[in-house]
């Protein structure tokens, strides 16, 4: 692989993984802090590409459709707390995986409903839709590097948010302990309210910014959520720090996975098994180290 | 028969850097009852915790009938003939006493790797259970849904089951804790009477069953063995009235 | 009359109407009616370690579809299998993918138990579709269904789909017997221990983790049956059967039903597939088709049920009685 190819692959990786922890990261809270198991979480991203595309249409550039489309997703999550979510809280594992699970074919369907069920592309914005000239034939497309600073951006402020607010102080106390943060007297509704609403506008920002590059279609929430799931659990539940580096780490695993090819037998071990590493990192993670890279040891 | 049937040595037990027990060496003998007492925060559920396997030791041995069986699983150990019953209960509460004591029984067979043929067939297990029930002095209540019973009650479950298991050795948790006076004197003449065939390692509060039935002391206070003896020994030690006895006052 | 003689007189009342369908009902009711009961036997097998053991797997659907794939890939092309070797090699194999997985898994608890099963069942979906194995994502085509003779004498045909109905029936009678007496027997009662308190069957002596692997292999291998049956109704076996999506209505039907009963999976696979039916057939009105958007009730239904009916169904019907 010669440099140039190299640089792609790693820019790509780099790109995929930062975006993959914007959707996991708000699951890792969501799954540290509340110890709510949400299999919709993957549909949110998916909610946040079709935004993308009917906001833009509407308003006429992504510009103005991405913190539109910010907003409309706070006060869904805000919506789906409040309606169903909190009642979560009281009733265990089964449940959330029950409940969530019917979530995700109601979402589905409303967007089907609403947007139908065909693919579609969002135009990228004029100001990003250069490329960067590498070599004579390759060239790397600004967008993805917007995309992977946006990413960057969240991440920081993600990162301020939990490490030097005193909201984020309370977060980090509700992940370790929720009976002390209550007994605190610290309104925990309005903390898990909020930390929802958070995790559901990140997923669907994602999917927003990703939206011009992966396209607009409906599996896409499925695709992503078990993916998620992996970057959870390597990172270690409730840790961002740890969804930083699970996300990174798989999107190094899977973006040069899919393009090395070694032969091991007769079968082809990559790119064949690329996507089937991913799992088998996060079973390995499960089995010798159940708390993943960052988590709190059990 | 005065060699220890259970032994432990320098036994100790560290959370991070909390030493819960710490270098405790004491000796139970079949026949005799050893009492261990202290005040609150001793180590005293910790040391049942690390004999019975429930948590593994930090460093020490525990030795029974001369085998070193520090680094066994509960499982195994249970198996080996040491059973015990819990302070907080921790019993199968949808299920009958009948039901807890059954378990407890079936337990000891070889293997319970049997599908077809229904368990309550076994008349042999049923009437092990039926037996540990009435001499836990709860014959007639088997039917009883577990978390229906009463505190007292349960405790005595408690000890049914770990009668029904066949023990050589009962590790007893605070089997009397919650107790009425009337309950607990059947529970102390019972003591009385296992000992003869068994070996008892018990924790209790209750200082007049203590005293009533221990042929061994050991005080623990905050995790190391104060003082170890006969009970006239340990009634006449001032270290032990500073420490404990004196503020807890029988 | 005592409730146990009202709910066996009810059993048989209900095996005879089922026995009598196929005479009485067109075949799109008989054949509706056999996936029923397919998927009843699937929800069974999940009911066994979510209900019974408390083990709640949401990686179930890799042993109903690696079945499937083993029927596909030991029959000839275009050409029948024998079925009293087919299925027993199906059921074995998923029982040993059960047992591979089942080994791992079971060393851990409570979330990340069901995170691992995710993995390992999203792992085997990973390497069918993005291989070239096994057909990929399109999956094989089992072109002739299994053939039932026994050296020559050929009592039922399972291409007519009334015989087809009756052999299913008969396997379901036999998986629904096996766990009622399995529920009773002495490692049932292990089991059951197990899912209200492990640790204290631990300390009674009992090596759980070998109970919990058995019974996860015995799931397996019946989760296998209805998969290598829903093969053979399908014709047709792809990734999509090991999926999570899969295991997840599966998890579904059995919560739906009432958990740890006996009755309670086969309750809720027939009312899951009858609401699914029912959401599809709803009428078209003024150009809105909601018989095309079933999966919106559907969702609707299963929150209500997360949220309000914690027994599920069984459980509005025995109201508060308590387990065993």
């Amino acid at each position: 692989m010669d440099f140039a190819t190299f640089l792609i692959q790693l820019l790509n990786a780099v790109q995929y993984g930062l975006l993959l922890f914007l959707i996991a990261g708000g699951l890792t809270l969501i799954l540290g802090i509340m110890g709510i198991i949400n299999l919709a979480h993957g549909s949110f991203y998916m909610v946040g590409a079709y935004l993308a595309w009917s906001l833009s249409m509407h308003l006429g550039s992504l510009w103005l459709a991405i913190p539109a489309g910010i907003v409309l997703s706070v006060i869904l999550g805000l919506l789906l707390e409040w309606l169903l979510i909190r009642r979560l809280y009281r009733l265990g594992h089964l449940q959330q995986v029950l409940l969530t699970y019917g979530l995700i074919l109601i979402v589905e369907e409303l967007r089907s409903i609403i947007w139908g069920d065909d693919v579609h592309g969002v135009p990228m914005p004029e100001l990003l839709s250069a490329s960067i000239p590498l070599t004579d034939t390759l060239a790397y497309p600004v967008y993805r590097l917007w995309i992977s600073a946006v990413c960057v951006v969240f991440a920081l402020l993600l990162y301020v948010l939990i490490q030097r607010t005193r909201l984020g102080m309370m977060i980090r106390a509700g992940a370790s302990n929720r009976e002390m943060v209550q007994s605190l007297g610290i309104d925990i509704d309005l903390l898990y309210r909020f930390v929802f609403a958070l995790g559901v506008a990140l997923a669907a920002l994602a999917g927003m910014i990703a939206a011009p590059v992966s396209s607009v279609f409906p599996a896409m929430g499925n695709q992503v959520l078990i993916v998620c799931f992996a970057v959870v659990v390597i990172g270690g539940i409730g840790s961002v720090k740890g969804a930083l580096v699970g996300a990174l780490l798989i999107g190094l695993v899977d973006t040069f996975g899919k393009v090395t090819e070694l032969p091991i037998g007769g079968l082809r071990f990559l790119p064949e098994l690329a996507g089937m590493s991913v799992y088998l990192l996060m079973a390995v993670v499960l089995l010798w180290r159940p708390a993943g890279l960052f988590g709190k040891s059990s | 028969m005065n060699e220890a049937i259970l032994r432990t040595r320098a036994l100790s037990r560290h959370f991070g850097g909390l030493a819960a027990v710490s270098d405790v060496s004491l000796a139970c003998e079949m026949g005799q009852v050893h009492a261990v007492i202290g005040p609150n925060g001793a180590g005293k559920s910790t040391l049942i915790n690390v004999l019975s396997g429930d948590l593994p030791a930090s460093a020490g041995q525990v030795l029974f009938d001369g085998r070193d069986i520090t680094r066994l699983a509960a499982e195994r150990i249970s198996q080996l003939g040491i059973a015990r019953s819990y302070q907080k209960t921790n019993l199968f509460l949808p299920f009958t006493a009948f039901e807890n004591c059954r378990l407890a029984a079936q337990s000891r067979l070889s293997s319970s790797m049997h599908f077809v043929r229904p368990a309550l067939g076994r008349e042999d297990i049923n009437a092990a259970a039926q037996r540990s029930l009435a001499q836990a002095g709860l014959a007639g209540r088997g039917d009883v849904i577990v978390c229906a019973l009463s505190h007292g009650e349960q405790r005595q479950v408690e000890i049914a089951m770990a009668l029904a298991t066949r023990p050589r050795v009962l590790l007893l948790d605070e089997p009397l804790a919650g107790m009425g006076a009337e309950e607990s004197s059947r529970i102390v003449e019972l003591l009385r009477e296992l000992a003869r065939d068994h070996a008892i390692l018990l924790v209790e509060h209750d200082m007049d069953a203590v005293f009533a039935v221990a042929n061994t002391l050991t005080v623990m206070v905050n995790g190391r063995v104060l003082e170890s003896g006969s009970p006239a020994q340990i009634r006449a030690s001032r270290a032990v009235q500073e420490a404990y006895l004196g503020v807890d006052g029988a | 009359m005592s409730r146990s003689n009202t709910l066996a007189i009810a059993a048989v009342v209900i095996l005879i109407a089922l026995a009598l369908l196929p005479f009485v009902a067109e075949k799109f009711t008989v054949q509706f009616a056999t996936r029923i009961l397919i998927m009843a036997i699937f929800a069974m097998s999940l009911n066994l370690l979510v209900g019974h053991a408390g083990l709640v797997s949401l990686g179930h659907a890799a042993y109903f579809g690696i079945a499937g794939y083993c029927l596909a890939l030991s029959s000839p092309q275009y050409q029948a299998a024998n079925f009293w070797t087919s299925l027993p090699l199906a059921m074995i194999a998923a029982g040993a993918l059960a047992l591979a997985i089942g080994a791992l898994v079971l060393r851990t608890s409570g979330i990340y138990f069901i995170m691992a099963t995710l993995a390992f069942a999203q792992m085997l979906h990973s390497l069918l579709h993005d291989t070239g194995i096994a057909g990929g994502s399109d999956g094989i085509f089992i072109y002739a269904r299994p053939d039932i003779g026994f050296f020559g004498w050929r009592a039922f045909d399972l291409e007519k789909f009334g015989d087809f109905y009756f052999v299913v029936l008969a396997l379901f009678v036999v998986v629904f017997g096996f766990i009622g007496v399995l529920r009773a027997s002495l490692f049932g009662r292990v089991i059951a221990g197990i899912r209200v308190n492990e640790p204290r069957m631990r300390s009674l002596g009992f090596a759980t983790f070998r109970y919990k692997l058995v019974c996860f292999v015995l799931a397996g291998m019946l989760a296998g049956l209805a998969g290598y049956l829903a093969a053979v109704q399908f014709g047709v076996v792809n990734p999509d059967m090991l999926g999570w999506h899969f295991s997840g209505a599966v998890l579904m039907m059995v919560i739906l039903g009432g958990m740890g009963t006996l009755a309670g999976p086969v309750i809720g696979s027939a009312a899951m597939l009858l609401l699914e039916i029912g959401f599809q057939s709803l009428p078209a009105v003024d150009g809105i088709n909601p018989g095309k958007h079933w999966q919106l009730p559907m969702g609707i239904a299963i929150v209500l049920v997360a949220l309000y009916l914690p027994n599920g169904l069984t459980g509005l019907l025995r109201r508060g009685r308590a387990d065993e």
